[in-house]
């Protein structure tokens, strides 16, 4: 008996030891999954280099914010940018770290990737349940040398709220006044039609598996996957090869400078070189750290990424900040940040 | 004959031979009414926590939040009728493949296989039980659900499809992903949990009762099915609640070949959602109070659903007992 209740005590005493508080040597965040895959290369180079480590656990978007509201976390990272309003009330400021694309992909036997062209207007079409089959006028209109089938289009969407759904839907939102008015852009939407997937992984194993399906998915699953991509017309009207020339010529168009506390959804942007559908991913930070120290050191962090941590993103398929706005970035944690 | 002194006549003698000292007889006493109590009350306090944490989507939606179909993050409109439907549909396709098919595998094991046979049948269904709902689901999206779509499904559509009534079950487009689907996938998964309980009790039953009931040149479905089920009907019950049980909350393998969608449709071709689907799918990113509080809502009613569900079947094993004047 007594030697159980040893062993449970020292059980119970391995378990808190695990979860107790890190030292000022580690840096915690939490929040969006796109972002991951970056955060922990970045964090393997800059502990190598600094001997300081950051913890980043992807748990979404809205936990991320979640976190970083509750002060759990020295930083959240989110899909999705908050309005300077609710950042004023929380005392949190807010800046892009990397972007990304999110490409519409398609199980078209015969069509390969970059083939078929879509604009905004028939994608919304397309994810209300109106345009309902792959030859409907609508799309054959804009693909005049492809033979498309007379099959039932089968819309996936993500079944889980992301931020990836974010940037797709309020580009339709931007795009097509009827998708504005009923469904409207979020995490996660009330979807007119269609199966959802968990995740990008559920999304492209849905279109994989379905003939005649569409969905949406990062620019980067898509290259790592080798799926089959639909160009979308551009604000200007052009049709723009997705990749980091033309995620950055949306960046670079953008209205950074316009828009407080970098609170701006790239999607539609202006530029004739812009891919329509880019997204950002945002770190919110305390204004006022709990912990002077440790707000420090999550600021020398994001200034290493953003400065020397471009090769890493590049070769993991992100699209680092254009070279102007790290400069805003910078002049902003200047003006905003406190001890 | 009553199914509860199975077993246990058997094993009472013994513990009165082995006699421990008055003070640790006690101690046992204390620590077994702990064990039980433990259950009770950690389920009461789980209970009162999600209707706690429910309660501001009670509050907002009332009784629409039963009967209601809407499920929009966007207007905050939530209702929970979608996700029960889908829950209770997934699970009586369930139960409808894996009852039957259950009693089979276990008369096949007691009565007919030959001896060398059993040991490896039944190991191998118990090594089902131990396949993580996360294999099933892959499975089921990779492999099942292209068979469903291009084999079974075309056919039920076409030839089940135009029946009055009944037809309605069967109509829409052939996706794979959808509630038959995610049924047959549960009916595979809660197999080995009712076919190994079922096996077990059967081969309790008295060997003179069924060498009576073949003397008398019943056949071995007559004894299957008069003599061993009668006997152990409450037994082979409990084993039916727990695969039940299962069948409701499960939530990995239903995830993948479900399709997820808020949409209410009485074809189980189409693509549904049930309630721990949509738990595990938008919990981390609930992003308002009243989205987070019907979803701590939707986990009450399932707890709500799987305890009326197993209720109701109990109710109706003690009216057949009366009925048979026992």
């Amino acid at each position: 008996m007594q030697r159980i209740i040893a062993v449970a005590v020292l059980a119970v005493a391995v378990a808190f030891a695990t979860i107790a508080p890190a030292g000022a040597q580690e840096i915690t965040g939490a929040g969006s999954t796109f972002v991951y895959p970056i955060l922990s290369k970045w964090s393997a180079d800059y502990s190598e280099m600094s001997s300081k480590r950051v913890n980043y656990q992807s748990i979404g978007s809205g936990g991320g914010i979640a976190q970083v509201k509750a002060g759990t976390v020295d930083f959240g990272a989110s899909d999705m940018p908050l309005p300077p309003d609710d950042l004023a009330a929380l005392g949190l400021a807010q800046f892009p770290l990397v972007i990304g694309g999110i490409l519409p992909v398609v199980n078209l036997p015969g069509i390969e990737a970059g083939r078929l062209k879509l604009t905004g207007p028939v994608l919304a079409g397309i994810y209300l349940g109106q345009i309902k089959s792959w030859n409907d006028p609508a799309i054959t209109a804009l693909n005049p040398g492809l033979a498309l089938p007379a099959s039932r289009i089968i819309v996936v969407h993500r079944s889980d709220g992301s931020g990836t759904t974010f940037n797709w839907v309020d580009y339709l939102s931007k795009i097509s006044p009827e998708w504005k008015a009923k469904v409207g852009a979020n995490t996660s939407v009330a979807w007119p039609t269609g199966v959802g997937g968990k995740g990008n992984e559920g999304v492209a194993a849905y279109v994989e598996r379905l003939k005649g399906a569409i969905g949406y998915v990062e620019y980067a699953y898509v290259l790592q996957n080798k799926m089959a991509y639909a160009l979308v017309q551009n604000a200007a009207g052009a049709y723009v090869t997705p990749g980091a020339a033309s995620f950055q010529a949306a960046a670079a168009s953008a209205d950074w400078r316009g828009a407080k506390d970098f609170s701006l959804v790239m999607t539609n942007a202006p530029g004739a070189g812009a891919y329509p559908v880019t997204a950002t991913t945002f770190i919110l930070l305390h204004k006022v750290p709990r912990d002077a120290a440790r707000g420090h050191e999550a600021i020398g962090f994001f200034t290493w990424a953003l400065e020397h941590g471009q090769a890493a993103a590049t070769a993991l398929d992100y699209v680092p900040m254009p070279a102007p706005v790290v400069a805003m970035i910078e002049q902003y944690w200047h003006a905003t940040l406190h001890d | 004959m009553s199914a509860e002194s199975l077993g246990l006549a058997a094993s009472r003698p013994m513990i009165a031979s082995r006699r421990a000292g008055p003070s640790g007889e006690r101690v046992f006493a204390v620590l077994v009414t702990a064990a039980a109590w433990v259950v009770l009350i950690a389920l009461g306090a789980v209970a009162a926590a999600m209707f706690w944490g429910g309660l501001p989507a009670f509050r907002a939606f009332g009784w629409r939040f039963l009967y209601g179909t809407e499920w929009n993050a966007v207007t905050r409109q939530f209702a929970a009728l979608v996700p029960i439907y889908g829950t209770l549909v997934t699970a009586l396709i369930a139960m409808l493949i894996a009852v039957p098919v259950s009693f089979g595998i276990a008369v096949f094991l007691i009565e007919v296989a030959p001896r060398w046979l059993r040991g490896p049948v039944a190991a191998a269904i118990e090594l089902l039980a131990g396949v993580p709902s996360i294999i099933y689901g892959m499975w089921g999206l990779f492999v099942f659900v292209p068979f469903m779509s291009e084999q079974v499904e075309p056919w039920l559509i076409d030839h089940l499809g135009p029946l009055p009534v009944f037809g309605v079950l069967f109509q829409g487009a052939p996706l794979g992903i959808g509630m038959l689907t995610s049924g047959i996938i549960l009916g595979i998964m809660v197999l080995p949990f009712i076919s190994s309980v079922m096996r077990d009790v059967f081969a309790l039953v008295p060997v003179e009762l069924k060498e009576s009931a073949y003397a008398m040149g019943c056949t071995r479905w007559e004894v299957a099915w008069r003599i061993m089920l009668p006997y152990t009907r409450s037994a082979v019950a409990g084993g039916i609640f727990l695969g039940l049980g299962r069948a409701l909350g499960e939530t990995m393998a239903v995830t993948f070949v479900l399709g997820n969608a808020h949409d209410l449709s009485f074809s189980l071709m189409d693509p549904g959602n049930s309630i721990a689907a949509v738990i595990a799918n938008e919990f981390t990113e609930a992003d308002s109070a009243l989205y987070r509080a019907s979803l701590i809502a939707l986990g009450l009613l399932l707890f709500v659903v799987t305890f009326l569900v197993l209720a109701g079947a109990r109710l109706l094993l003690v009216r057949l007992a009366r009925q048979r004047g026992e």
